[in-house]
């Protein structure tokens, strides 16, 4: 047992409203430079929709992320063996185009404008020439536009999907969707990491988050087309790669990072969790279907004295397990098993999860009196406007199961505060969907209390990274004080 | 003593250029060390210029290489007129090849506004040097013949005259004006590379072969965790 201890991440999608809020904390932080424009490490895309960049997820096109091929895991874009044929042109790396070309607008020729008869206009211009561009796409091109033939149809997990089922989400009365933010998942497999020529990209191993070292990298570009998620980017400027950061100079001195500490809906959860990580190789190789089931066991009880013996001889403090005792990461993962992996089976071990979404209530109106179909117990979970089968594409690799056991239980707990708070759900129907969804009553509360009630100390759990006294056993802490940030510490430079 | 500058001076003047300034830029700007690759900008034609032009010229200069390295083999080779054609043959199809990327690779930089806008002084002055390389190369693969034995006999000699620090000009005074201009050129070419993004030539990552899939960094040293306690 090769025990680490990884920051990692629950979005709780059946809160997400789609405010990007989070998405401007971060640009406003990180990418607002030069070549950064067009990247958002952090997005909010609408489900079903193309994405950003678009299509990300075909990766027919992109060829992100891994692949089983004669019983071992390979890169499906590139490896060691095929980046000789790759290193001049790299085939699947998406383009400008695929993203979007930044633009602003010449704001200046509102005041500055000749008199007229019309009142005068901020031309938009693109932020690299400088020049009018007509805009044509953006970062959240397709928002909201979740029936939409021209974007949601493009969605690539439609693909496959049976045609009662596809023309279901998009029935003009029973349309739907959800939003989903993006940052880069901090993967226990990273293929970025495992493509990268230079080596620039590396994880933590005491935190596991996913650097892009700045000196090292030369522009091979393997890391663009590697990762699945498209998170990372290409800085046009500078000539080099770079990626969500996971607020890590937040994270170090125990603050949230700053997408997680602006979110609105308080979605997004922060926690540590452990890991086996000997078993790593075995579970990215698992059937599809075993794969959500598989990264789950590869996640360890850190309450299990066991574990926590071999944690502390690995050199993880023991104040990083305790914090681990404390995750709520691992309640929604590990105990509850109410948050999935985002396309396991890219296979790389994505350590941000998500809770589907539970579909809005199905209702129809009749003499304008609005009557909520709930014929059976777990009818809505069911037959929800956005169907299992497109969720378990999204979250479970395809194993409808995984979604419906995550969907019943947020069902079940919903009835059970109904029948608390209004009353108008009888207790023994509450207790009968708790006992069919594997629900105590214990649990159920607690995921209310998780879901609806946890303050900020209780959503984020950040582990003490202890990174001075690291910083000591290397160098002067005061000398490093002075000179530490993000960055480049020589400045970008062009020949 | 013309010919005393253009081929004992000018090829210590650029080799200690390269050195001297290779070294320092990798210590002070390590990170400058790049491709700066401009495929994100325009994905379209970078295949038909950066393809054949990198391909062919690593061919070339592979070429050259063997030709320095073991002009007798060379010349041995080239003793029955066959395997001296396929070799004449083949150095000039590679050689057409990396000029036809070059100019692609060109007329992309300058029609595309968004590659102009990475485009610097340093750029132009490659593809200038980079031109005036190719075109005379083939200018003399084209007209004078047989380069691939007259280049073993004449020019390897000089070229490790050079190297013992004795520079024996009279070998390159004899050549015809194509070939001073190439072996010039070539000169500037070492000269500026330390100036330029050429330098990305020396980060290849060769080490990516055998190095271990993933990447992990620790702030402490585990090995001693592990095993010491």
């Amino acid at each position: 047992m090769d025990v680490r201890s990884q920051v990692s991440m629950v979005f709780h999608l059946d809160k997400c409203i789609g405010c990007h809020t989070c998405s401007i904390a971060c640009k406003n932080i990180w990418t607002d430079r030069e070549g950064t424009e067009y990247m958002w490490w952090n997005n909010v895309e609408t489900k079903p929709g193309a994405g950003y960049p678009t299509r990300w997820e075909d990766q027919v096109n992109y060829k992100g992320g891994w692949e089983v091929h004669n019983g071992k895991l390979r890169l499906k874009s590139t490896g060691p063996g095929r980046v000789v044929f790759n290193m001049f042109h790299n085939p699947s790396m998406p383009s400008m185009e695929d993203y979007y070309e930044p633009w602003t607008y010449r704001f200046q020729d509102l005041f500055n404008g000749p008199e007229a008869e019309d009142q005068p206009t901020a031309m938009p211009v693109s932020m690299i020439t400088g020049e009018y561009l007509d805009i044509e796409s953006g970062p959240n091109w397709d928002d909201d536009l979740g029936g939409s033939p021209v974007y949601a149809e493009n969605d690539v997990n439609l693909e496959g999907l049976p045609a009662h089922v596809r023309q279901q989400m998009f029935e003009i009365q029973r349309l739907a969707f959800f939003y989903i933010p993006r940052i880069c998942n901090h993967c226990l497999n990273p293929a970025c990491v495992a493509s990268c020529p230079s080596g620039a990209l590396y994880k933590r191993g005491e935190d596991g988050i996913v650097l892009v070292n700045q000196k090292r990298c030369r522009a091979w570009r393997s890391c663009i087309s590697a990762c699945p998620y498209k998170k990372v980017y290409f800085n046009w400027s500078t000539g080099k790669s770079e990626k969500c950061i996971l607020c890590y100079p937040r994270v170090e001195t125990g603050q949230a990072p700053a997408c997680f500490h602006s979110c609105v809906g308080r979605i997004r959860y922060l926690g540590n969790l452990l890991y086996d990580a000997e078993k790593i190789p075995d579970v990215a190789k698992l059937d599809e279907y075993d794969l959500v089931d598989g990264f789950r066991n590869l996640i360890l009880d850190p309450n299990d004295p066991e574990v926590e013996a071999a944690a502390l001889e690995n050199g993880i403090p023991s104040s990083v397990v305790e914090s681990a005792k404390e995750s709520p990461v691992y309640r929604f993962v590990k105990q509850w098993k109410i948050a999935l992996p985002l396309h396991a089976e890219f296979r790389t071990l994505p350590m941000l999860f998500y809770v589907p979404p539970l579909s809005p209530v199905i209702s129809s109106s009749n003499d304008q009196a609005v009557r909520v179909e709930s014929d059976q117990l777990f009818s809505d979970v069911e037959r929800a406007r956005i169907p299992m089968e497109f969720l378990s594409k999204l979250f479970a690799a395809g194993n409808t199961g995984k979604v419906r056991y995550a969907l019943r239980k947020q069902y079940a707990v919903r009835l059970l505060r109904r029948h608390l708070t209004v009353g108008d759900v009888p207790e023994s129907l509450a207790k009968r969907a708790l006992a069919e969804a594997d629900c105590s009553v214990e649990e159920a509360d607690q995921i209310y209390r998780l879901t609806s009630l946890a303050n900020f100390d209780q959503r984020f759990i950040i582990p003490p990274s202890q990174r001075e006294q690291a910083i000591e056993a290397m160098r002067d802490p005061m000398k490093h004080k002075q000179e530490s940030g993000f960055g480049f510490r020589e400045a970008p430079f062009r020949v | 003593m013309n010919d005393f500058l253009l081929f004992a001076v000018v090829p210590y003047l650029a080799i200690s250029c390269f050195l001297l300034v290779t070294i320092q830029r990798y210590r002070q700007r390590a990170s400058s060390y790049s491709t700066l690759s401009s495929q994100f900008l325009e994905n379209k034609r970078h295949f038909w210029g950066s393809v054949p032009f990198h391909y062919g010229l690593m061919a070339v200069l592979a070429f050259h290489f063997v030709g320095v390295v073991f002009p007798k083999a060379v010349l041995s080779w080239n003793s029955a007129p066959l395997r001296l054609y396929i070799l004449e043959i083949s150095g000039l199809a590679l050689a057409l090849l990396s000029l036809v990327g070059l100019l692609n690779l060109i007329s992309r930089r300058l029609s595309s506004k968004k590659i102009r806008k990475v485009t610097t002084v340093g750029d132009l002055v490659v593809y200038l040097l980079l031109t005036v390389q190719i075109v005379s190369g083939i200018y003399v693969a084209v007209y004078s013949n047989w380069g691939s034995s007259w280049f073993a006999s004449n020019a390897s000699p000089w070229l490790w005259s050079l190297a013992r620090l004795d520079p024996q000009v009279q070998y390159m005074a004899a050549m015809p004006l194509a070939v001073k201009i190439h072996v010039i050129n070539a000169f500037l070419l070492i000269g500026f590379f330390p100036f330029t993004r050429l330098v990305h030539v020396l980060v290849v990552p060769n080490h990516y072969l055998w190095r271990r899939t993933q990447v992990v960094l620790w702030n402490y040293d585990r090995t001693k965790v592990r095993s010491g306690k």
